[in-house]
């Protein structure tokens, strides 16, 4: 089954942007063991720098016609250059943000950086992953680059705690998709995703082969949903976002759910797309679940880090279920979703390190009372990035629940898409509850601004995108549908 | 020209109110000004709205239409008739009165108070004007985040509860209605509201959308028994707050029978008629006798609009019972009625809530024991609150009586009982409005403070003269008002009366 290797400098044009991420993570490793202390930012500023370069690479690859390469275990289409565009940015903003924090909490040393592009190169070969092996490689450089990123805090009790607690679960996780992807590969005789849709797709299926496909197919969903944050497998998510330094819970927020939600489309879509009918009743639960106990839990929370990783897991209901739909609008609508999932996401965490200070986390919800005397601008900031996130138009959140919604109610699931809307309201609340500290209480301690003006800077644009593609969601929508 | 008109109405005051942020709390003064200077030009503004309509058509004028979200077939599409064109000028109208209200009484944070005025006026100018489903619904959600705002900074000491259950209770109602709208979007593939009149809908499908708007504007309006957030938003909200809310948020929710629940769901609502007309006349005379009872001025005069607002509904839905094929009469007189009832509920429960407003500010207190012959110190303004009294208890010559008395024309047509038992407002607001003048306003002084009250002020003399001439005007001379909208209410009614199985 396994083509013959090819090998010709042309096809390595299509790997480009992965190429020179590696090369340059290669680079700064080395140059950051002679930076000494003064020059370390140099480190920072060198990445920064790669992921640029790397997005403008992958920019450049939109709309290329769809290349495999590899011996067929790497794919090149407009789903993976336009992730990885969107995988950039966001990373650049999220990096700028972290080393605000990193900087006030004493966390700055340059194998953080270096940690970050490793995922990058991890989540980037998810993105592109057209074998499960490839797809299992790349959710391992990234998931063991995480670890450490969390552990790099090693005087933290709560860092080391969510270290392991993350590691333990994650290699749970990877055995069962490990497990899911042996089981397809033994019924169908290979790991190559278009070979296993040809397989899945053939009319002649015995009743033991749909049986045994069905089984790893569980096991597959199970090993996404974990990636995911799905509930019932979402245990992880709060104590690893609340035990996390901040700045390592905004990037594990962020920028792993889109190369997730790839490695979904590649799996599921791409590969098992005959089994939609499978796979999309078990989505539909853990959607459910995951919406309802994401609403339901955070509205007890004081911690608005945990809060934050609830509220994650019900937008990750949401764009589960915009794949239960199992047309290509819906799964356009998963994509939209997710993309102003991370916006927002970026946004929020933004919020929270801008106000950090040394010694100071800004991690409970009572620490932003009174926040509107002190500072009303980016009091007015997190104003409209809670009300985005409980979905509230005219801000972006609104139009990526009106987008699922609209599909899953086109797909004839009305009842569905009732509880989710009653979910929708009872989340309002927590949300509201920030706002309430924000505005109507009066602080004890003055909240001062000290962060540097990049990153105030980043984070007032951040969230003005909120409101501007909410006003305009049209080319974002049309895309987000354009890449299936 | 005119064809921008509508935006500007829309868009002026939401990037002046973010103007005025901009200039922030410290440059107040300015920022006064400025509110003050844009509420007053987008208010002539929404007089050529006036002079420029045609009363002759039943068609959307001033309409405006270029594509928003092609991936649903959105348009930013806007127009007025009759019934909103009218709304749109009491919105506009109102605002002036709360930016003059709050000019020095609010000290916190005064630009930003200003501004959430300003941006809520755009956003309800958006709600009146929008004919597509989701900018109407986008419109009409942003307009609670101001008015969450409000009520939650500058309000009285339970503003945070009063707040939360505000924005909840109005969130969960309006939910209901987005369901409903992608409904007939994933059925009609179209948002536009004006398509919707014309989509069919089976007897089911009708029932299920009827009582989805229901909660929506039920909540608004609000209705009985899902009232309970009003009293406790009135209450606490600044008196600014209670006006908008009275004058123009209330509205919305009748409005929206009108925009939606006629002429999308005719037969559903021919068919839940009894429903609702048995609800109204439980917020008529339950909530009236609510009211009676109340110590609170605030909510005395938030449960007399709610019961005020029984009359909208009450007008909206006998049209149904009143219905006669012969003579169209009645039927029209409740539906002319009703919009009449909320034009004029706009001016007399705004200058209710700024009467408690100014004793307020004296005093800081809406205790009515607190109060007792304060037309001994205040007569001017004893004068100019008599006279709201009595128009809130719907005497003859005010505005308060014509829209009640339209509303208890048509109900005679439907069914003698349902007039007779709206007619007993009549007894039982007056009882309960002249009820608490008597214990404020008259009487001897027994509270030493109240002898030391300062006469209204040249600011609050022209507030409140601005309204007296309009509850007056509209009192003895509705005839222009009810010619603009007659048209347009004659549409109505053909489309509620037709039925779309």
């Amino acid at each position: 089954m396994i083509n013959t290797f090819q090998f010709d400098t042309a096809s390595l044009m299509v790997a480009l942007p992965e190429i020179f991420l590696l090369s340059a993570i290669v680079v700064v490793l080395l140059l950051d063991l002679f930076l000494t202390k003064p020059f370390k930012q140099v480190t920072y500023y060198l990445m920064q720098l790669s992921l640029l370069i790397t997005g403008i690479l992958s920019f450049n690859l939109i709309g290329q016609p769809e290349t495999i390469i590899f011996s067929n275990s790497f794919v090149l289409d407009d789903l993976a250059s336009v992730f990885k565009v969107f995988m950039m940015a966001a990373s650049m903003v999220a990096m700028v943000y972290s080393r605000h924090y990193l900087v006030q909490h004493s966390l700055f040393r340059g194998e953080y950086f270096v940690l970050v592009m490793l995922s990058i190169l991890g989540m980037m070969v998810m993105v592109s992953g057209y074998s499960l092996l490839t797809l299992y490689l790349g959710l391992e450089i990234l998931s063991l680059s995480l670890y450490t990123l969390i552990a790099i805090a090693r005087n933290r009790a709560g860092a080391i705690e969510a270290a392991l607690k993350y590691f333990v679960l994650g290699a749970i996780a990877s055995g069962l998709l490990l497990y899911g992807m042996s089981m397809v590969y033994g019924i169908s005789g290979s790991l190559n995703i278009a070979e296993i849709a040809i397989f899945a797709n053939s009319a002649e299926l015995a009743s033991r082969e749909v049986l045994v496909l069905n089984f790893g197919l569980v096991f597959l969903a199970i090993g996404i949903a974990f990636k995911l944050g799905a509930v019932p497998f979402h245990m992880w998510v709060p104590d690893v976002y609340q035990g996390s330094p901040t700045s390592v819970t905004l990037f594990i927020s962020t920028v792993p759910k889109i190369a997730a939600v790839a490695m979904l489309v590649r799996i599921l879509v791409d590969g098992l797309g005959a089994m939609q009918t499978y796979w999309s009743d078990l989505f539909m639960v853990l959607a459910i679940l995951s919406i309802a106990i994401g609403s339901i839990v955070a509205l007890m929370q004081t911690n608005i880090k945990r809060m934050l990783a609830y509220s994650t897991i019900s937008h990750i209901g949401y764009v589960l279920l915009g794949f239960v739909t199992g047309v290509v609008t819906g799964y356009g609508s998963a994509v939209f979703y997710i993309l102003t999932y991370v916006l927002m996401s970026l946004a929020a965490f933004g919020v929270i390190i801008l106000l950090n200070k040394k010694g100071f986390e800004a991690d409970l919800i009572s620490d932003y009372r009174g926040l509107n005397a002190h500072s009303p601008w980016f009091a007015l900031m997190m104003l409209m990035i809670m009300l985005s996130m409980a979905g509230v138009p005219p801000f972006i959140g609104f139009y990526a629940k009106l987008f699922v919604l609209q599909q899953v109610m086109s797909s004839g699931m009305i009842v569905v898409a009732i509880i989710v809307i009653v979910f929708a309201v009872i989340s309002a609340y927590y949300y509201l509850q920030i706002i309430k500290s924000m505005y109507f209480e009066e602080g004890d301690k003055k909240i001062s601004i000290s962060a540097p003006m990049d990153i105030q800077l980043v984070v007032s644009i951040n969230t003005i995108l909120i409101l501007v593609v909410g006003l305009f969601p049209d080319f974002w929508m049309k895309l987000a549908v354009s890449l299936f | 020209m005119q064809n921008t008109l509508l935006s500007l109405l829309i868009w002026l005051p939401i990037l002046g109110g973010g103007l005025v942020i901009l200039l922030g709390n410290k440059r107040a003064t300015t920022a006064r000004w400025m509110s003050l200077a844009l509420s007053v030009l987008v208010f002539v503004m929404s007089l050529s709205l006036w002079t420029g309509f045609d009363s002759s058509t039943h068609l959307m004028q001033f309409v405006e239409k270029s594509a928003w979200i092609a991936q649903f077939n959105i348009n930013y599409h806007i127009g007025v008739d009759g019934i909103s064109m009218l709304l749109i000028i009491l919105t506009t109208f109102s605002t002036i009165l709360v930016i003059v209200t709050g000019w020095e009484v609010i000290q916190k944070q005064p630009a930003h108070y200003m501004a959430a005025f300003l941006m809520m006026e755009g956003l309800i100018i958006g709600v009146f004007s929008a004919l597509d489903g989701i900018l109407f619904y986008a419109f009409w959600e942003a307009s609670l985040i101001p008015m969450l705002l409000i009520v939650g900074i500058w309000g009285g000491d339970n503003r945070i509860y009063a707040a939360i259950k505000f924005f909840l209770y109005t969130f969960l109602g309006s939910v209901f209605m987005l369901i409903s709208l992608i409904y007939m979007y994933n059925k009609g593939g179209s948002f536009s509201i004006l398509d919707m009149h014309n989509l069919s809908l089976t007897v089911t499908e009708q029932a299920w959308i009827f009582w989805a708007f229901f909660i929506a504007f039920a909540v608004k309006v609000p209705m009985f028994p899902v009232h309970t957030w009003l009293p406790d938003a009135h209450v606490q909200a600044p008196t600014g707050g209670s006006v908008i809310l009275a004058a123009i948020m209330l509205k919305m929710g009748g409005y929206g029978f009108f925009r939606f629940s006629l002429p999308i769901t005719p037969d559903a609502s021919l068919q839940f008629s009894d429903v609702m007309i048995v609800l109204s006349l439980i917020a008529v005379v339950y909530i009236g006798f609510v009211a009676l009872v109340q110590r609170d001025m605030k909510k005395l005069i938030a449960y007399s609009s709610i019961s005020h607002m029984g009359f909208v509904t009450l007008g909206v839905f006998a049209l149904f019972l009143a219905y006669n094929p012969n003579n169209l009469e009645g039927a029209l007189l409740g539906l002319e009625g009703a919009m009449i009832q909320m034009i004029s509920h706009g001016f007399i429960s705004a200058a209710m809530f700024l009467v408690v407003g100014v004793l307020y500010d004296r005093l800081h207190s809406r205790e009515i024991s607190t109060y007792g012959g304060v037309i001994n110190s205040m007569p001017k303004f004893t004068g100019f609150a008599v006279l709201f009294a009595m128009a809130n208890a719907g005497l003859p010559g005010t505005s308060g009586f014509v829209g009640e008395f339209m509303v208890i024309l048509g109900a005679v047509q439907a069914n003698i009982w349902y007039a007779v038992l709206a007619s007993t407002t009549l007894i039982v607001g007056a009882a309960y409005t002249l009820w608490m003048v008597k214990r404020v306003f008259w009487g001897a002084i027994t509270n030493p403070a109240v002898e030391t009250l300062n006469d209204i002020n040249g600011r609050e003399f022209s507030i409140l003269a601005i309204l007296a001439l309009a509850v007056l005007v509209i009192g003895l001379y509705p005839q222009p008002m009810i010619e603009v909208m007659h048209t347009s209410i004659e549409h109505l009614l053909n489309q509620a009366l037709t039925s779309k199985l």
